[in-house]
């Protein structure tokens, strides 16, 4: 195996589950990672060699998600016709639950929110790290992942109403 | 220990949530979380937080990889697709070859293709316009008669803008008449008159032109043969009512022995 596949490959399971966590969705966050692994094969030897390996591969990655929403937003989004769920008459034992997900939760905060809560506190990446991927200053970072928190905890807490809550 | 006065901020209160706090920071930051006890609550829930989404994501981490994932099974799909590319390439390249083959097989006889040997073909075009304009010219078939070939040479030299001697045709039993000027586009073109003992007649062409040098053209248009090349500073057309393999050696004598 080669040193580029053995280095990139170290790195999926960090990949998908960062690719999970913004999709929620097991097929598109793989679709998520193929395109990000094939763009950084692609790329390989245009790296900084002296650069980080998984702050370069998390922001191809981030790059790539976030182009995909721009698209998604102007095509809305894609519903697949055979798991789609007809319209009914809606359950009402999620009443005052609402998140059932932790992840739910994380998808209500905004794309840098998310990515700093995910990069920071889930893959480990140092603040500096962070910082490159996400295109900001390390203060920033704090400040931003600071607010993440309190956020994401308002969110747990249901205090903040729901962006999606059904009104009855 | 530069940095034990300064004052805890919140971002000690995150680099200790993350476990990434400097170790002279840490006493610090536990001896104020003693001392308010909401900020150490805040903080302890969003390290239980963070704990948490840890959790719900470890499962994902700790899947095996699936193989559309692996690098060599990406690779070797994006070579495939670069293969298909080269294919397509390769394919295109072939029709395109056998396009154009054709096409010049199936190209009518003195239709020309680019703008040089365009313009060749109205000089071409003029060359046997003037042949058949003074080949029928009994009385004043030419300017200047041949018996004053002195001055024919003088003359058409300093009209064409270029020193000539008219060829001698005799091998080919044909005997110079004389020359006239003529307009040949742009440039003043000398046309020379060659009789032969039956009266069938034969017209040298020719214009300074292009520095270039081209092969033989040859035309065939209302029953006269033109040979049509350029040589030396000198577009030349040699123009006859002969056939092609009587007039290529007439050519040939021409463009080997002119200038």
């Amino acid at each position: 195996m080669s040193t580029m596949a053995m280095r990139l490959e170290a790195e999926i399971p960090a990949l998908r589950r960062y690719a999970f966590a913004l999709l929620r969705d097991h097929n598109r966050a793989d679709d998520l990672v193929q395109d990000c692994l094939e763009r950084a094969i692609s790329r390989w030897y245009l790296r900084r060699t002296d650069g980080d390996l998984r702050a370069w591969l998390f922001t191809i990655m981030r790059n790539l998600h976030i182009s995909a929403g721009r698209q998604s937003q102007r095509r809305g989004p894609h519903h697949d016709l055979d798991t789609v769920t007809l319209p009914g008459s809606p359950a009402d034992q999620d009443h005052g639950i609402a998140v059932r997900d932790i992840l739910e939760a994380l998808d209500r905060l905004s794309d840098d929110q998310k990515s700093l809560l995910l990069l920071v506190g889930v893959e480990d990446l140092s603040y500096e790290q962070a910082a490159a991927v996400i295109g900001v200053p390390v203060g920033t970072v704090m400040s931003r992942l600071s607010r993440a928190r309190q956020k994401f905890r308002s969110i747990l807490d249901n205090k903040t109403p729901a962006t999606l809550r059904r009104v009855k | 220990m530069m940095n034990t006065g300064s004052p805890i901020g919140e971002d000690d209160l995150q680099a200790y949530i993350d476990g990434k706090l400097p170790p002279d920071r840490q006493a610090l930051v536990d001896a104020y979380l003693a001392g308010h006890p909401e900020v150490s609550a805040r903080v302890t829930q969003q390290l239980a937080d963070r704990e948490a989404l840890r959790v719900r994501l470890s499962e994902k981490f700790a899947e095996p990889i699936p193989a559309r994932l692996r690098i060599a099974n990406l690779q070797s799909n994006a070579a495939l697709r670069r293969r298909g590319w080269y294919r397509s390439a390769m394919t295109a390249c072939i029709f395109l070859g056998i396009g154009l083959a054709g096409g010049w097989w199936l190209k009518p006889e003195g239709v020309q293709i680019n703008a040089a040997r365009l313009s060749e073909a109205g000089f071409a075009a003029n060359a046997s316009d003037a042949y058949r304009t003074f080949v029928v010219e009994v009385a004043h078939p030419v300017e200047v008669g041949a018996d004053d070939e002195a001055h024919l040479v003088t003359w058409l030299s300093k009209r064409s803008g270029r020193a000539l001697t008219p060829p001698n045709l005799s091998a080919f039993g044909y005997k110079l008449l004389g020359g006239r000027v003529l307009p040949g586009g742009g440039a003043a073109a000398a046309q020379l008159m060659y009789e032969d003992d039956k009266g069938e007649r034969l017209a040298v062409y020719l214009r300074a032109g292009q520095s270039a040098q081209t092969a033989f053209t040859f035309e065939e248009k209302n029953g006269v043969s033109s040979f049509v090349w350029v040589d030396q500073g000198f577009d030349f057309a040699v123009s006859a009512s002969v056939d092609r393999a009587k007039l290529l050696p007439i050519a040939t004598a021409i463009y080997q022995g002119m200038i």
